[in-house]
Formats: structure tokens, C-alpha cells, sequence
């Protein structure tokens, strides 16, 4: 199909500060850590990590510039992934008794 | 005409964007392996909220913090590069390229002193420190030891994988217009570094 690869070049700038971002985040997230926010705790952290994720997928892994089919791909397989975990939280939250 | 020195014969037909295609469907094998443990991780959280709490306290966030950038570096390092090598520039992308790999050693590194730490006080599946701990914290360590393990593997196989590029790109086999292999490389070791984005607070960072 293709014989050259000519894909969207991006500046080395753009990487550094994209792993700037990504340094800072990880400071964040280990300073709210050890702020007392009880179960906030789990939400920012993960809510940061999805952030982190974020900036590698598309800046890093280049989904960003690639061609749309890539998206759609990482899109249906994070519904089946979420699909597994909210049908698992259905059942584990209902149990009574016995955990 | 570039990539004079490659052609012995007609040019061989590529195709790069079913090349990478089949990189992210592998990926995404690799996201339900590590996402069905992350799902027992969470219903185990759920279950054994307070031993979780327990169990994490045992681990050092520093040494945490320090792999967690240890791995972000190097995944700078392997998208610069591709970069490099766009641009031409084949002795920067060959040093990136061993950079990465370096900080992939460091990561090991790290985690087998963090592992003989907790091996040295007992502190392993059915070893005699963990007999008296909660079933939470049993769970939790279980849970630990599979996961970091688990991923340390895929550090290890992305850093044979990152060197055989090395070696493909010193020998011009890779170049500024023929370099999927690479990008396919960086794609798995930036996955192993997304695994680690997600395992790092989880284990970590419980309060």
C-alpha cells in the first residue's frame, strides 16, 4: 500500500514539553497523595493518570496526527474494557453477606 | 535515490499502515491481560479497602516516583527517536534509542531491589512474614507481585525489542522513509509505560 512512509514529522519540542507536562503531573498526583482526602484520593489519582495516559497516547503514540481509524480502535476497545469492569462493579456491589 | 545501499533486488512491497494496525490490535491484547488484573485489583480494593490501605504502606514512594519518571523519560527518548530519524539525523536516533533502553535497565533495576527488600523480610507469596497478615494485605501483595512482575517481563522483551531496532538502524535497514519497525517498538514500550502510569498510583498511592 505504501512504499514510503512519509508520516506527519512533529517537532522535538513539542515531545519535551509534552513530557514536561507529564513530569509535572506526576508530582501532582504524588503530592495530592499525601494531602488527607480519603476517598477523593482514588478520583484525582485516577482522573490524573487518565490525563497521563491521554498525553502519551496521542502525542507519544501519535494517534493525534495519525489517520482517524486509530481512534475508533482505541475507542471500541475501551468500551469493551469498561463494559467488563462496570458489569463486574454490578455484580461485586449487590452481594450481601459473605464478600 | 536514498537507500542505495538496501537494493539487491526490486523493491519489496510494504505496508506500513497494516504493519501498524497490527501493532495496536496486539496492544490491545496486551490491555485486557493487564486489564483483568487491574479488574480483580478493584474489586479486591472494594472488598479489603482498609488492609489495601495497610499493605500499601509498606512500599516506598519515592523509589515509586523515581521509576514512574524513570519510564516517562524513556518513553521521551523513544519517540525522539523516530523523530531523529525523520529527520535524518541516524547517529541522535541510535543514541535516543540507547538511552531508552539504559532507563529501561534502571526501572529493573530498581524493582529488583524493591522486590529483594520485601523478599529479604519475608514478605512474598506463602512466605513467613505474609502468614500474618490480613487477607486483604495477602490479597494486595498477591496482587502486587503478579502485576509489577508481570510488567517488569514486558520491560524486558520491549528492551530486546528496542535493541534489535538499534541494530537495524545502524545497519541502515531502518531509515527516514522505511521506519515502522521503530515506530511499532515505541508503540509496545509506550504501552509498558502506560501500564506502569495506572500501576504506580494504585499501588503506591493509597491513603
Amino acid at each position: 500500500m505504501e512504499d514510503t512512509n512519509t508520516s506527519h514529522q512533529v517537532s522535538y519540542g513539542i515531545y519535551i514539553l509534552v513530557w514536561l507536562g507529564l513530569v509535572g503531573l506526576t508530582l501532582l498526583t504524588v503530592s495530592v497523595a499525601g494531602l488527607n482526602l480519603v476517598s477523593l484520593t482514588l478520583v484525582v489519582a485516577l482522573t490524573i493518570a487518565i490525563i497521563k495516559s491521554l498525553l502519551v497516547t496521542n502525542y507519544f503514540m501519535h494517534v493525534r496526527t495519525d489517520t482517524r481509524v486509530f481512534k475508533v480502535f482505541i475507542f471500541v476497545s475501551l468500551i469493551m474494557f469498561l463494559t467488563l469492569i462496570i458489569l463486574t462493579f454490578f455484580d461485586i456491589t449487590f452481594r450481601t453477606g459473605g464478600k | 535515490m536514498e537507500n542505495d545501499i538496501a537494493i539487491e533486488h526490486s523493491p519489496i512491497h510494504r505496508d506500513d499502515l497494516g504493519s501498524k494496525m497490527g501493532m495496536w490490535l496486539f496492544l490491545f491484547t496486551e490491555l485486557i491481560l493487564f486489564g483483568g488484573m487491574f479488574i480483580l485489583y478493584a474489586s479486591y480494593r472494594y472488598m479489603h479497602s482498609d488492609d489495601f490501605k495497610v499493605a500499601a504502606m509498606r512500599l516506598d514512594t519515592t523509589v515509586g516516583t523515581i521509576n514512574t519518571i524513570i519510564l516517562l523519560t524513556s518513553s521521551l527518548c523513544a519517540v525522539l527517536s523516530i523523530a531523529a530519524l525523520q529527520k535524518k539525523q541516524k547517529l541522535l536516533s541510535m543514541y535516543m534509542l540507547i538511552f531508552t533502553i539504559v532507563l529501561g535497565g534502571a526501572f529493573l533495576i530498581n524493582k529488583y531491589f524493591e522486590w529483594s527488600t520485601k523478599i529479604h523480610h519475608g514478605i512474598y507469596p506463602r512466605g513467613p512474614e505474609m502468614a500474618n497478615f490480613s487477607d486483604g494485605e495477602v490479597l494486595y501483595y498477591g496482587l502486587y507481585f503478579v502485576m509489577t512482575g508481570l510488567h517488569a517481563l514486558h520491560v524486558i522483551v520491549g528492551m530486546i525489542f528496542l535493541t534489535f531496532m538499534l541494530v537495524f538502524v545502524a545497519k541502515d535497514k531502518l531509515t527516514y522513509n522505511n521506519h515502522q519497525k521503530l515506530e511499532n517498538a515505541g508503540l509496545y514500550w509506550h504501552l509498558v509505560d502506560i501500564i506502569w502510569i495506572f500501576l504506580f498510583p494504585l499501588f503506591y498511592l493509597i491513603h
